[in-house]
């Protein structure tokens, strides 16, 4: 690969943006996330890989107060973070992109981006002129051809969808942001503006949980990739220290090469 | 994140009919109203379509639309609300006990005194309040599915009502409290065009308030000419409404008994309409209330996100038991506001008030286009859907049905509504 893409060094000396320690959840008899542990430092991408079922999307639940874990803890900041529901996430600006979307299909994209945080007038009800233009302000950044502000988001393609689900994570000023296969659902194009979206956002100083499947993509955009299977943490490994190679031997045989080998 | 699909054309760039952009399934339903009425306007000889009979309607339509609007939320959070008609007997019940025994003996206030009726209104509401929020609580906290916990209260709260006036009628109810009924209660002509032209004002206020925040924040907005028709559309139709109501005239003997009161001699040719029923206004409040709550609140908005998505609502940082708990507590009032109008209007409390209420009302809110997959439903479509089956089931007795036909037609409506919506929707696009 090109050099191009050369990122600037992580700067790992400092408190960790996020400590995830010891995270285990279980769901009837799946042991879906077992005593796994992560951190996430400002300006940093860490990707998560792993088959299906492996626990990612379990594990970035528990961050992003959509699951309860069973115990661990999460440190923001270094200060231990007593998330338990989606909206105690938000009030430490923790944004999430679930791989679902989680969009409402029967309202528009204004009513989705700001579901949950509605711009209020003084009158204690809903300033939809306002969302509708902030709606419109931050789509002509991100998706310059969105124009169906208006209608029910059943009626937009897969794209268009998708940033929707990505406007409403960036609008609201994250400090972390959670990506669960974001560029799923997209085609080359529109993969590489979320690409360009996630360079920015790190420079801003954001720190970001990136899933994906693609390990190349994985590659190119994160700091650190870290490998589950079924539940259990792999490794967690700096880019430039091991090869595609490597991730997929992680990925499919669940040990971690580099450090057997030194 | 390109798309290859354009964006639809801009409502400026709409010609002609489309440029009124008039909801086609709000123009369907008018239509089918019109249809039945002129239908049994003809096999009536003439009689469907007369001030009095239309007055009757509307006093008739009253308690089931009051309710129904409180269905659409429900339906649109996808659960059901069959329990409606007993819950409504119940705050009968209790508000028929409050005036003519609790407060005249109890409290000693005697029949006839100005608190039994704010006291009686009261009890009600908090009783239809409180059932109401019990129910929410089953369903949203212990997630019973609504269907289990309104049939259980369809046959529990039919049987409260009995306990508690012993299973007798109870009546006649307080004089003040009849006046939420219809006929005793109107607002007589003059007041009757004061509240047509308030609310003619009113609702160009409100869209030319619209057209300007658009203009403000440079969204389309329709063509001048468009934006008037409408206006008068709506301006017509209110005004249009009054005169109706207007048009009833009192009889003459109920006039010279007044003229007489007064100790007055009543002059030839004396005429006198009765103008807009308390109960109308009653249900237009109502209407107004939850239009404004589903459009404009965030109440009304987590109910609809909730309905569309209720994963995504709860990742949203909804609290939707709660909202679940709220929802159908605020169903239990309308219930409650519609058993003052409904016993109010029989002027007494009887056994069987309300009872098959739960289907006239799901029906209302479902021809009004509510869908039964939840998020999708409007609070005028229910009332309108509510005006529907009344007249078919006031026509029907009208021209001489068998009130067990009635019923068979009336059920066989509901599902024919249900299908053409499955049609429509097909029809135009929409996912569900
Ligand atoms: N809500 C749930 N209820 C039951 N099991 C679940 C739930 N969510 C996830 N699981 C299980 O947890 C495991 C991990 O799933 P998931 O985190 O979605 O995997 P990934 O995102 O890595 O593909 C799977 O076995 C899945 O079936
Ligand atoms: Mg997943």
């Amino acid at each position: 690969m090109a050099q191009e893409h050369a990122k600037a060094p992580v700067d790992r000396s400092g408190t960790p943006l996020v400590s995830l320690e010891d995270i285990s959840i279980a769901f009837g008899g799946v042991q879906a996330v077992d005593r796994v542990s992560l951190d996430l430092y400002p300006g940093e991408v860490v990707g998560l890989l792993g088959h299906n079922g492996a626990g990612k999307s379990t594990l970035i639940k528990c961050l992003s107060g959509a699951y309860q874990r069973d115990s661990g803890t999460i440190r923001i900041d270094g200060e231990v973070a007593d998330i338990r529901s989606p909206a105690d996430a938000r009030r430490y600006n923790i944004e999430t992109i679930y791989q679902t979307l989680a969009l409402a299909d029967n309202l528009d994209a204004p009513s989705n981006l700001f579901l949950g945080r509605e711009l209020i007038t003084p009158f204690g009800l809903m300033d939809d002129a306002k969302m509708e233009a902030e709606t419109r302000r931050i789509m002509a950044r991100l998706n310059p051809n969105f124009r169906k502000i208006n209608e029910p988001v059943s009626a937009l393609s897969g794209g268009q969808r998708q940033s929707v689900a990505i406007a409403r994570a960036v609008y609201f000023n994250a400090r972390i942001l959670i990506m669960d296969e974001p560029t799923a659902a997209l085609g080359v194009h529109e993969t590489a503006m979320v690409a360009d979206l996630i360079k920015e956002l790190k420079d801003q100083g954001l720190g970001i949980f990136l899933i994906s499947h693609d390990t190349r993509e994985m590659m190119e955009l994160c700091d650190r990739v870290s490998v589950m299977k079924n539940g259990k943490m792999v490794g967690t490994e700096r880019v430039e220290d091991v090869t595609e190679d490597d991730i997929l031997s992680m990925i499919i045989l669940g040990k971690n090469p580099v450090r057997e080998a030194a | 994140m390109t798309d290859a699909t354009q964006a639809p054309p801009a409502a400026a760039t709409r010609k002609g009919f489309a440029a009124l952009e008039i909801d086609t399934r709000l123009l369907g339903m008018i239509g089918a109203f019109v249809l039945i009425a002129l239908a049994f306007h003809l096999a009536s000889d003439g009689r469907f379509v007369t001030p009095r009979n239309l007055f009757n309607l509307t006093i008739q339509t009253a308690s089931v639309a009051i309710m129904a609007t409180g269905m659409v939320f429900i339906i649109v959070m996808r659960h059901i609300d069959l329990s409606v008609g007993s819950v409504l007997a119940t705050c009968s019940a209790v508000m028929a006990m409050v005036q003519t025994v609790v407060v005249p003996d109890w409290l000693g206030a005697g029949l006839g005194s100005p608190l039994n009726a704010p006291i009686a209104i009261a009890c009600g509401l908090v009783t239809g309040a409180a059932i109401g929020a019990f129910h929410g609580w089953l369903v949203g906290y212990l997630s019973i599915p609504a269907f289990i916990v309104t049939l259980g209260g369809l046959l529990v709260w039919r049987n409260v009502a009995w306990y508690l006036t012993s299973g007798q009628t109870i009546g006649p109810l307080d004089e003040t409290f009849q006046l939420f009924g219809g006929i005793n209660g109107t607002l007589g002509e003059t007041w009757s065009w004061i509240l047509g032209l308030i609310g003619a004002a009113a609702a160009l206020a409100g869209l030319w308030s619209a057209r300007r925040n658009k203009v403000a924040h440079e969204f389309p907005v329709k063509p001048l000419w468009a934006e008037a028709v409408v206006a008068a559309l709506v301006v017509g139709g209110i005004l249009g409404f009054v005169a109706l109501l207007n048009a009833y005239t009192i009889p003459d003997r109920v006039l010279e008994r007044r003229f007489e009161a007064e100790g007055l001699v009543m002059p030839a040719g004396y005429t006198e309409g009765y103008g807009v029923p308390i109960s109308i206004v009653l249900l237009i409040a109502v209407a107004i209330v939850m239009t404004v709550i589903a459009r404009r609140t965030r109440f009304g908005r987590y109910i609809f996100a909730t309905g569309g998505n209720p994963d995504a609502a709860e990742l949203s940082g909804i609290d939707t038991r709660m909202l679940t708990v709220k929802v159908f507590a605020l169903l239990g009032t309308l219930c409650a506001i519609s058993a003052v109008v409904a016993s109010a209007r029989l002027t007494n409390h009887s056994n069987d008030i309300g009872i098959l209420d739960e289907l006239r009302v799901i029906a209302a809110a479902v021809i009004g286009g509510t869908a039964l997959k939840g998020g999708v439903g409007t609070i005028y479509g229910a009332i309108i859907g509510a005006l529907i089956m009344q007249s078919l089931q006031s026509g029907m007795a009208m021209v001489g049905v068998d009130a067990p036909l009635q019923n068979i037609v009336v059920g066989a409506v509901l599902v024919a509504a249900v299908l053409i919506d499955i049609w429509y929707r097909k029809r135009t696009g929409a996912r569900d």
